[in-house]
């Protein structure tokens, strides 16, 4: 599993990765999960939907994360703009 | 003596006033070197190369996330089209969603009905990253379609509560984003013919 940040200046940006099954790296995973969402980020894993179209879920915690899920990726929470 | 020192006094508020204003000139002029300076510090952090390639991975992790229509719909518009939640399910050709939306970079959402094409409204949202990278907040544009294509399909109530409403046309030109509603019918014909066409050819011995 890899976790991404949006940045400005740069696209993506790799946070971690690590093999969720590895007890230790899952901790690790978790413990920059953490970091990110401290940091005010949203996170969201992209998904297919049984219908076959693609589509997100917006997660709050990292055991809400499908275990298969290849990557997350974290981007600033929204605001009122304009 | 009364005259000499309603003289004095005169000269005494000239000489203030003069005093006065040259220290606020000073102050202003001041103001305006540091201002300028924090121009000249935002021009020099500004790279166009760092900006092409960073815009450059984000249109490559957009089009990792949404799939090949949309993306398609993406690189041949500017903008994608998501249906709204009361559409779950529905897609073009098979059904029409009550409301979508359509995405544009660092602009507002427009909400509308796909089978009038009316406008609904205009959702103001952004995605300031607060650390500033280079002294800019703005994620790429592609990284800002892709976090509103995010949120929209994940939790939409949630972006919009987040968002500021406002009625259609207040940023965003109506007649522009008719056209828009209106090449994306057109785009989708287009592709769902071709389509067609390809699975009913014969490929040649």
């Amino acid at each position: 599993m890899r976790l991404l940040r949006m940045k400005p200046g740069h696209g993506e940006v790799l946070i971690a990765e690590g093999d969720i099954e590895i007890a230790e790296q899952e901790q690790e995973l978790i413990a920059a999960f953490r970091a990110q969402l401290e940091q005010g980020m949203w996170a969201a894993v992209p998904v297919v939907a049984p219908d076959g179209r693609r589509q997100a879920e917006l997660v709050r915690a990292f055991d809400e994360v499908p275990r298969d899920a290849e990557r997350v990726i974290f981007f600033p929470r929204a605001a009122g703009g304009c | 003596m009364l005259v000499a020192l309603g003289a004095c006094a005169v000269v005494a508020i000239v000489l203030a006033a003069e005093v006065g204003a040259s220290a606020v000139k000073r102050s202003l002029v001041g103001w305006r070197v540091r201002v300028a300076s924090g121009r000249v510090e935002d021009i020099a952090a500004y790279d166009p190369g760092r900006e092409r390639r960073a815009e450059q991975r984000a249109r490559e992790l957009l089009r990792s996330c949404v799939g090949d229509d949309d993306w398609a719909m993406y690189r041949d518009l500017g903008f994608l089209r998501v249906w709204g939640r009361a559409g779950s399910g529905m897609r073009a050709g098979h059904g029409v969603a009550p409301y979508a939306y359509l995405i544009y970079p660092h602009k507002p959402i427009v909400a509308y009905v796909p089978r009038s094409a009316r406008l609904l409204s205009e959702y103001c949202v952004a995605f300031p990253d607060g650390e500033r990278p280079y002294g800019s907040s703005r994620l790429p544009a592609s990284d800002d379609v892709l976090a509103k294509w995010m949120a929209l399909t994940g939790d939409e109530q949630r972006l919009i509560e987040n968002a500021n409403l406002h009625l259609a046309g207040r940023q965003l030109d109506p007649h522009a984003v008719r056209a828009d509603i209106a090449a994306l019918d057109r785009w989708e014909r287009e592709r769902l013919q071709r389509e067609r066409r390809d699975a009913g050819s014969v490929p040649a011995p």
